[in-house]
């Protein structure tokens, strides 16, 4: 870039910024604003119920959010949530990204069909598997359940997070098999074939060769998706509303109930703060991977 | 299934070609049977979409005889076009939105970078990982007091800052891949700066503007955070109609089923046309 145009005009970072200005000043408010609002409201004694109590709380919400045995058993159901979900759609997406790979008749339709569920709404995907799936009665489970044999399962009592599992995974494996699929398609296949001649077998290719080569793309997965997963709200809400007791009730979930439901906005934006130090934990190494990315 | 793995059985001259054979009939039923178990619920609701109430609840079968009976309940009894429209504006007003002011960002960014633009980067991509809980209550909060409880504008505020930085990284992407030579061919013929972006760079790059338009939309119409607490009934799009068919539980099957169709059906469509500038769009470039 010289400093200079022909047409005489000045380059440089007036122009850049005023084209730039808006929306780094937008992405400033957003993130300034409220960020500093939570940070405020959680000192705050602040409930919408007592009006009359008001004033700085010092680390009160936090000491009374910390010491609820509410917060312990969110942050659990959270981490498993995160952590079930990851390894369910990571060792999926990789094995079933190999699979459609592979060439066989008929592979673009079949893999449109395994990415469909990404595309769809979290409320419908979660109230289709609650009802269609899971009812202990008329769902289609039941019903396969029942000719083969065995006793229908009665989803959301018997095992509420897991099913809230199953929900959450069927929407992101095909997030991470798109991913995967595309990372896939720069393998060298050369390599592949050389390792072949040299008498490797499929497993000893998939360990040595495919597997380094996804690493990067793997990584991607895991984070973005730990972003998504830490803040699952809608899948929640729609079907078991956090219960039976707290059994689904994650960090977001417990944010909601404290927040909307409780009008406690000091203790509420206390977990938003908690919330927003968990999150950042992760974005620290994605954007770092990016930016590691971003300069090649 | 089975027939299309025989179909493909070889003669039995050649045993490598026939090992071959076999592994990729092997292959195919694998695939397919992998692929139809994932896309089985999508398939399952459609198909309960056109029964009968009291056929969606009775035991599992392909064979009914269809009926647009819930299609037309829905409209009649909870007006579903009003969601819809609801929809509509909100996804197609944020992304417009998300465009006009993303596009000389992208545009600076690309064509005049200084030495902050990787930074300005990042950081806007760092503004992505706030999560959406973290700041409900001050958001809630400002909404009540401003009138913007319930109502499109707000939603549309919200969707243009949520979707802003990754459309302006997918942009960014697009535009850096334009040769410069075009542009600054454009300039010598005293082209303004806006000239250069409307009749150069828009019609240029124009496929690449529109898949990160349709990334918008589908992110747009498909968010579920905010329309569920910031909405109730006057602008609350199809995620949060969707989701008051949680309460009345077994008893709306068909209709549910109904409804859900018809607000996944275009965004599935639009999906299955974006894949690959989906996975640019959400890995931001790290996966190409």
């Amino acid at each position: 870039m010289t400093k200079t145009r022909a047409s005489g005009r000045t380059v440089g970072g007036l122009r850049t910024l005023s084209l730039q200005a808006p929306a780094v000043t937008l992405l400033l408010l957003w993130m300034i604003v409220p960020l500093g609002m939570t940070i405020w409201f959680s000192f705050q004694y602040y409930n919408l119920l007592m009006p009359d109590m008001a004033g700085f709380a010092g680390v009160e919400n936090y000491e009374y959010l910390l010491t609820d045995p509410a917060l312990w058993r969110a942050m659990g159901n959270t981490l498993l949530l995160v952590g079930s979900v990851l390894a369910i759609t990571v060792i999926g997406g990789t094995l079933l990204a190999v699979l459609f790979q592979q060439d066989f008749s008929g592979r673009g339709i079949a893999r449109v069909l395994a990415i469909s569920p990404f595309f769809v709404m979290p409320t419908v995907s979660a109230l289709v598997w609650k009802n269609m799936m899971m009812h202990p009665s008329n769902g289609v489970l039941a019903w396969l359940f029942e000719s083969v044999g065995l006793p229908a399962l009665d989803w959301f009592s018997a095992l509420p997070l897991t099913s809230i599992v199953i929900i959450v995974a069927w929407q992101w494996l095909p997030f991470a098999l798109l991913i995967l699929l595309t990372a896939m398609q720069s393998l060298d296949e050369d390599q592949v074939e050389a390792a072949r001649m040299d008498g490797a077998g499929p497993i000893a290719i998939f360990f040595f060769i495919t597997l380094p080569h996804l690493r990067r793309a793997i990584s991607v997965v895991v984070m973005i998706e730990m972003i998504f997963l830490l803040t699952i709200f809608a899948e929640i809400f729609v079907t078991t509303s956090g219960g039976p007791g707290l059994a689904t009730t994650n960090l977001a979930y417990l944010i909601y109930i404290r927040a909307l439901l409780d009008f406690d906005v000091g203790t509420a934006s206390a977990g938003g703060v908690i919330a927003i130090i968990l999150a950042n934990i992760v974005a620290i190494f994605l954007v770092r991977m990016v930016a590691k990315n971003l300069a090649d | 299934m089975t027939t299309l793995g025989s179909k493909t059985a070889p003669p039995r001259s050649v045993a490598g070609w026939r090992s071959a054979q076999a592994k990729r009939a092997i292959i195919t039923v694998l695939g397919w049977s992998v692929a139809l178990v994932i896309f089985f619920p999508i398939f399952w609701m459609v198909l309960t979409g056109f029964k009968t109430e009291t056929a969606a609840i009775a035991d599992p079968t392909l064979i009914f005889s269809p009926t647009l009976e819930s299609y037309q309940a829905v409209q009649a009894r909870s007006g579903y076009a009003r969601f819809a429209l609801n929809s509509v504006a909100v996804a197609f007003g944020s992304t417009f939105f998300a465009l006009l002011i993303a596009i000389p960002c992208a545009y600076a960014m690309a064509f005049l970078p200084t030495k902050r633009t990787k930074g300005t980067l990042l950081w806007m991509l760092s503004t992505k990982m706030l999560p959406s809980v973290g700041v409900l209550v001050p958001i809630y909060l400002i909404f009540r007091d401003v009138g913007l409880l319930d109502t499109r504008t707000g939603l549309i505020i919200i969707y243009t800052l949520m979707n802003l930085p990754i459309v302006v990284w997918m942009l960014y992407t697009f535009f850096k891949d334009m040769p410069k030579d075009i542009l600054e061919a454009g300039r010598m013929d005293g082209a303004t700066t806006l000239q250069e972006v409307c009749f150069l760079l828009l019609p240029l790059t124009l496929p690449g503007i529109a898949s990160t338009g349709l990334l918008s939309i589908i992110l747009s119409w498909n968010e579920a955070f905010w329309s569920l607490n910031l909405t109730s009934s006057k602008a609350a799009p199809l995620t949060a109609y969707i989701a008051s068919f949680s309460s009345p539980e077994g008893l709306f099957w068909a209709k549910l089923s109904a409804a859900s169709t018809m607000a996944i059906a275009p965004i599935l469509i639009l999906g299955w046309m974006t894949q690959k500038q989906m996975v640019r769009g959400l890995t931001f470039g790290a996966v190409k």
